[in-house]
């Protein structure tokens, strides 16, 4: 066989795969079609990706977010672009969204951090974007920094690629420093914890303007945050001069212009992601003024943000994955009294040891109506205890939910609560909503059980992603 | 009394969770009445005087650094000479012995205050569940999850904490290790959030009185779930060997 008609056969099998994957239920619709088309033809996503202007997101937290804001922003000048939007990323995933998209049309991927280096040099991107890096996941995935030196390894022979990093995350600033064509975005960062030793050196980096060092128990330690702020070790490596920064609301362009983010999606990291996805689009050639207007109406990614009726209830679903996505989230809800549910798994894909539960500052619930539910609810439910904080323990999350609903009516809890909890009455509807914030497949599994709101917010951006 | 628990450099050995340790150790000494504090102890400051000290795991680089700087500053040392308790994790654990392995292999001198040697571990690193009987009679099972490359070997001034019922440890079938009022372990989760009776005896050594019990219903439920979900394991194991 040709190599082209190899490369026919594959593409086929992927969608055939697939479309069959989706139709019996067995999964996404996404994985099982790139395992078959990459068996046919090992260089499937080589080929597909020839002939396309290609920009890759990474990073620890916000590659979902990002992407999606990216493809958004490119979509007026550049036509629709090919993408993985429901997160599989990896290159099954990619080789997915590669396979039903026009030739020609551009492409913008969500990498998983241990492929981008790989991707990096087989398909010689356009741009890469990289968000920031830190403990995720530790007993299946290599320790951050290696991921960093990964990075940096394959940025150096980039030749071709602009790469967009966020410059006020040393370690992603570590691994884009040797790449031929960077292009600096002061995004602020969240979570030190991982940053304060120094990659080049070993030694110690020190953050100006670093404000609140709130470490994890709401002590002072490292885990706090920077805005944006200069940063430099002993050694000489230090922060790059920006070429363009997020300060508060507004984007600070280099020639001193400014442009406000009215983002439709909360939080300070959504206006930190959108800044990334803005400057990945002027990297691609899109001006700011057009990207930046797209951006900010995308008010759902991937059942993110979206609000859905959960067992009669109406919830606010939210993902983080580990410390520094909870910090974010935690800054988002504090200031409300909405009834909160934390949904805790530890699969494969969530990270089997659920110890970074001690890394995020549950003690900022204190005061708040909590209930902690998934598979590890035990593990969490330890961990509020120490912290504080009143709640319940329900494992189911559909009855968490109702729980919390219910609880927002009357007293809900003491320190403890309710440790052996009956099956839960009816639910009397109330007006009230409930935040749900889970990691990742304590989330998927409540948005599989979950009914999208017609009047939800996601309608105007077509079908939930989660189906 | 006053309790002043140090948890040592955490932006070094903070990277599993175990800072949650120094948590557990505050609360369980307060909700007795017994004044206690809790210092963050950053690695580029003198490490301050403390009644008890915790040390985390971290990644191999920052485990270097922070073993230099220990045994540069001499109050880790100092205090562990006057019989002040430590309870080290992972690479805490491999730092408070003789040797540990570098990034690449070679051995660097660690702190000397346990007397084992770690070197790198010759087969698969060891990530998962763990279950230990302690040498210590008055301890309950103790469970954790293990993640690390090292293999321990104990000398003869090195006691084992436990007897490993499931998971690596050490790598001889013996987990951690105790000397006076020094304690190392492979545990996370961290250890004292699944084993409060751990943290009862190091606040004890401390206090030098027994400690009133504690409602522990959450930590025995975590216990039980953890344990069962081990030994379920080990049967489904056994069934598909037979």
């Amino acid at each position: 066989m040709t190599t082209s008609a190899r490369t026919r056969a594959a593409v086929l099998a992927t969608t055939v795969v697939n479309a069959l994957s989706r139709r019996f239920g067995a999964g996404s619709g996404t994985v099982a079609g790139g395992h078959a088309g990459l068996a046919l033809d090992p260089r499937l996503l080589e080929h597909l990706a020839s002939n396309r202007r290609i920009a890759l997101v990474s990073g620890t937290n916000g590659k979902t977010t990002t992407t999606r804001l990216l493809a958004v922003a490119v979509q007026g000048s550049l036509g629709r672009p090919a993408t993985n939007a429901t997160g599989s990323n990896m290159p099954t995933g990619h080789v997915t969204a590669l396979a039903g998209a026009p030739p020609g049309a551009p492409a913008v991927l969500e990498v998983d951090e241990g492929y981008l280096p790989g991707l990096v040099t087989s398909l010689s991107p356009e741009v890469v974007v990289l968000l920031n890096l830190s403990r995720d996941q530790l007993d299946r995935t290599n320790e951050v920094r290696m991921v960093a030196s990964k990075w940096r390894a394959a940025l150096a022979g980039a030749s071709r690629t602009t790469v967009v990093a966020n410059a006020d995350d040393p370690l992603v600033v570590w691994a884009a420093s040797s790449a031929p064509h960077p292009y600096w975005v002061g995004a602020g960062l969240e979570w030190l914890a991982d940053a304060v030793g120094c990659p080049a050196c070993e030694g110690r980096i020190t953050f100006a303007g670093s404000s609140g060092r709130s470490g994890p128990g709401g002590r002072g330690g490292p885990g706090g945050r920077a805005g944006a702020g200069l940063w430099r070790c002993e050694c000489g490596f230090g922060r790059p001069s920006l070429d363009v920064r997020l300060e508060d609301d507004d984007v600070v362009l280099a020639d001193g212009r400014r442009v406000r983010l009215e983002l439709a999606l909360p939080g300070r990291f959504n206006r930190s992601n959108a800044a990334m996805a803005a400057a990945g689009a002027a990297a691609l050639g899109v001006p700011w003024q057009e990207s930046l207007p797209r951006i900010a109406l995308v008010e759902e990614v991937a059942g993110r943000f979206a609000v859905v009726e959960v067992g009669g209830c109406t919830a606010r679903m939210m993902l983080a994955k580990n410390p520094a996505g909870w910090r974010e989230l935690l800054d988002l809800v504090c200031p409300g009294d909405t009834p909160l549910v934390v949904g805790i798994n530890a699969r494969i894909a969530d990270g089997r040891d659920p110890s970074w539960l001690w890394d995020v500052p549950f003690e900022r619930l204190r005061g708040r109506m909590v209930v902690a539910t998934g598979e590890r609810c035990r593990d969490l439910s330890v961990r509020l205890r120490y912290a504080e904080v009143a709640h319940r323990t329900v494992r189911d999350p559909v009855a968490a939910v109702r729980a919390a609903h219910i609880g927002a009516g009357g007293a809900l809890g003491r320190s403890g609560g309710d440790r052996a909890p009956g099956p839960a009455p009816d639910p009397v509807p109330r007006p009230v909503s409930v935040d749900f914030i889970g990691n990742y497949t304590a989330f998927s599994d409540l948005m599989a059980r979950a009914c999208a709101r017609r009047d939800a917010p996601d309608a105007r951006e077509g079908s939930p992603a989660w189906t | 009394m006053d309790l002043r628990i140090v948890v040592v450099h955490p932006d070094l050995l903070g990277t599993y969770g175990d800072g949650g340790n120094g948590v557990v150790l505050l609360q369980r000494a307060r909700w007795r009445g017994i004044e206690a504090e809790l210092v963050d102890a950053p690695s580029d400051h003198a490490l301050p005087g403390g009644d008890l000290y915790c040390l985390g795991g971290g990644e191999d680089a920052a485990q270097t650094a922070s073993a230099h700087r220990l045994r540069e500053d001499g109050t880790l040392a100092a205090s562990v000479a006057r019989g002040v308790p430590v309870l080290a994790v992972c690479a805490g654990y491999q730092t408070l012995g003789r040797s540990f392995a570098a990034a690449d292999g070679r051995p660097l001198p660690g702190l000397g205050l346990l007397d084992v040697v770690t070197v790198k571990g010759a087969g698969p690193r060891p990530v998962g569940e763990i279950l230990a009987e302690p040498c210590d009679p008055g301890l309950p099972v103790l469970t954790g999850f293990e993640n690390h490359g090292g293999h321990t070997a104990r000398g003869v001034d090195a006691a084992p904490l436990a007897r490993v019922l499931s998971g690596v440890g050490n790598g001889d079938g013996t987990e951690g290790a105790i000397t006076g009022k020094v304690i190392g372990t492979y545990l996370h989760g961290p250890v004292l959030a699944r084993n409060p009776a751990l943290a009862d005896l190091l606040i004890s050594w401390v206090t030098g009185a027994p400690l009133a019990p504690l409602d522990d219903a959450e930590e025995q439920a975590l216990r039980e779930e953890r344990i069962a979900a081990v030994r379920v394991r080990r049967q489904l194991r056994r069934a598909g060997r037979s």
